[in-house]
């Protein structure tokens, strides 16, 4: 019989193990991912990757149409989303306070925040793409704003109530109309914080495969129209992973390598920017 | 002169000021009525498809595009079964981590240390599924599931769970790929919820005696309860709508099997997978009617998350 004492401490040792384990665990998951990327990845990174188009399976080529597309879409979605996401992230932390309009969006916005983006992705199929009759990288755009809106209203409201009542009331004591308050005192107290929001919305839809298939779809040929299907960098790799041709796979490594590197200095770059805050 | 010039300067601006609070209300409206939009367009999309099944739709284990005949039941018992999985692997582990993040790492390491998991949390998602399916997979049929089938397979009951061939993907697999995945969102809101504990009481606690780990368990796990279950819904709800991850590595077959070893199907693969190719208004709209599905099904997970994690902030504010 263990005394009860012993007992205890072995429980907490034990329990105490398992949590840093747990850490280990953790990172370790990161760390082969990464490596794997690397590993697989690197071998690929050339300039044809920038230069060339997509090839055919029995041919060689770069990402540069799939780059392009996707840089285009993820641009176009942050220039629609961003202001309606700060407009109303704004009337939710300054204008909110009476009303069903501010609890109910909010709670909304919460739900658009984890929603499935591929339900986002047949959203925009059934209202625009069906309609209009064909694929095309205005829907693919459309898509992926709808992910920055919620991320965008999210970390805006958040960052504005952080700025201090007493500088809005020292501007309205000044004789600034509302508005100039809004834009010129909590709008710039709180920008750091803002841009963040903005980054993250960003690096969100950089990766972003599931809501393209069935807006944007591919395009295998240089485009710059977005009117039509666009190629895009993660339904290539989905579809260059998937294929047997070994060419392929290496590109779509390449492209993996390439859109975790650039989602993830984002999100760093997010987060030095809210630390300088 | 002047006053009455200033007269109408503030005119101009009060009117400024409807517009400005006019438009940050428009914007407001505008992201209310996409989520209305959002499940009245998913809604119209199925009813072609709930007209033809009803309320079968549910329950039918048959998917055939050929004859025309649908039914959900292998998709949600998929996606239900990973998620599952992904969960009761992830809760254990995001609550070690959480627990390392707030009690035992020094401090001067806890950031990077939180910084490294929120990262893992934003590897896109089709990463994982490459990952899953070239390097995890091969790696997992070798090793993991051999070892499975001959230590758990052998228990009556639950060796079901384990029959078949080593193939590397299907369902466990999935589950396995969408753990790692919600790791970081389950361990992220626990360490918040876990800091918001007043240190008076764990302090108070220490000074009566207890273990850390006592600390944990009767002090701070009590406190958080809400915030905690909220964490976990929130993951739940990611790993619902997990798409391109899955995909990958759960072998999309529309079969319902016992055994965890074999390929099955979710409903975000389903969609992924077929919906590009889907022709006949009947297919399109099932498919349309399982996007509907999950996102209720989310919905309500998300929900419940939202309320419960709410409570815990009302407690936070009533108690500090």
């Amino acid at each position: 019989m263990i005394p009860i004492y012993t007992r205890r401490r072995i429980v907490n040792a034990i329990n105490l193990i398992f949590s840093v384990l747990a850490m280990g665990f953790g990172l370790f998951w990161l760390f082969w991912i990464l490596f794997t990327l690397f590993n697989k990845g690197l071998g690929g990174m050339s300039v044809a990757l920038f230069t060339q188009m997509t090839p055919a399976p029995d041919d060689t080529g770069g990402l540069l149409n799939a780059i392009a597309g996707s840089l285009m879409m993820v641009t176009v979605a942050t220039l629609i989303g961003t202001p309606i996401g700060i407009m109303a992230g704004t009337y939710l932390a300054e204008f909110g306070q009476r009303g069903w309009l501010a609890p109910a969006t909010r709670f909304i916005n919460d739900i658009l925040l984890s929603a499935p983006s591929i339900v986002i992705g047949l959203f925009i199929y059934t209202v625009y793409v069906a309609k209009v009759g064909h694929f095309s990288g205005w829907a693919g755009a459309l898509a992926l704003s709808l992910i920055v809106i919620p991320v965008v209203v999210r970390t805006t409201e958040d960052m504005l109530r952080l700025v201090p009542d007493s500088l809005r009331e020292a501007a309205a004591a000044l004789g600034a109309p509302q508005w100039k308050v809004v834009t010129l005192v909590t709008w710039r107290a709180s920008r750091a914080g803002m841009l963040t929001g903005i980054l993250l919305a960003v690096a969100r839809i950089s990766g972003e495969t599931a809501p393209l298939l069935f807006t944007a779809l591919n395009n295998q040929f240089w485009s710059a129209d977005m009117n039509r299907p666009l190629a895009n960098l993660p339904v290539v790799i989905f579809q260059f992973a998937m294929s047997p041709y070994e060419y392929w796979q290496e590109l779509a490594w390449s492209g993996a390598l390439l859109i975790t590197l650039s989602v993830l200095g984002l999100n760093i770059a997010a987060r030095l920017c809210l630390r300088k805050h | 002169m002047s006053k009455v010039h200033s007269a109408a300067k503030l005119k101009r601006q009060l009117l400024f000021d409807r517009v400005f609070r006019k438009t940050t209300w428009l914007f407001t409206l505008i992201v209310f009525t996409l989520l209305a939009a959002l499940i009245g367009s998913l809604i119209i999309g199925s009813m072609p498809a709930i007209k033809t099944f009803g309320f079968d739709f549910l329950l039918n284990a048959e998917w055939n595009p050929v004859t025309e005949q649908f039914g959900a039941l292998v998709p949600i018992t998929g996606t239900l079964i990973t998620s599952i999985i992904a969960l009761s692997i992830g809760i254990p582990i995001s609550f070690g981590i959480a627990l390392f993040l707030t009690e035992l790492s020094p401090p001067w390491l806890r950031r990077t240390l939180g910084t490294a998991i929120e990262l893992l949390a934003g590897i896109p998602s089709i990463i994982y599924g490459m990952w899953g399916l070239f390097v995890f997979a091969p790696l997992f049929a070798e090793t993991l599931q051999p070892w499975l089938q001959d230590t758990l397979g052998h228990v009556p009951g639950i060796g079901l769970l384990f029959e078949g061939a080593f193939m590397g993907i299907g369902i466990l697999t999935a589950g396995i790929i969408l753990a790692i995945m919600v790791i970081p969102f389950i361990a992220a809101v626990m360490r918040d919820v876990f800091e918001i504990v007043p240190p008076m009481l764990k302090e108070s606690t220490y000074a009566l005696g207890a273990t850390t780990w006592e600390v944990i368990w009767y002090v701070v796990l009590p406190y958080t309860r809400t915030g905690v279950v909220g964490g976990i819904m929130l993951g739940f709800g990611r790993a619902l709508g997990e798409t391109m991850a899955v995909t990958f590595v759960i072998g999309n077959a529309h079969q319902l099997h016992a055994s965890l070893f074999m390929p099955g199907n979710s409903i975000a693969s389903a969609l992924a997978n077929e919906f590009t190719e889907a022709d006949g208004e009947l297919y399109t709209s099932a498919l349309i009617e399982l996007g509907l599905i999950l996102f209720l099904i989310t919905f309500i997970v998300l929900a419940c998350s939202k309320v419960l994690l709410m409570q815990l902030k009302k407690r936070e504010g009533s108690t500090s």
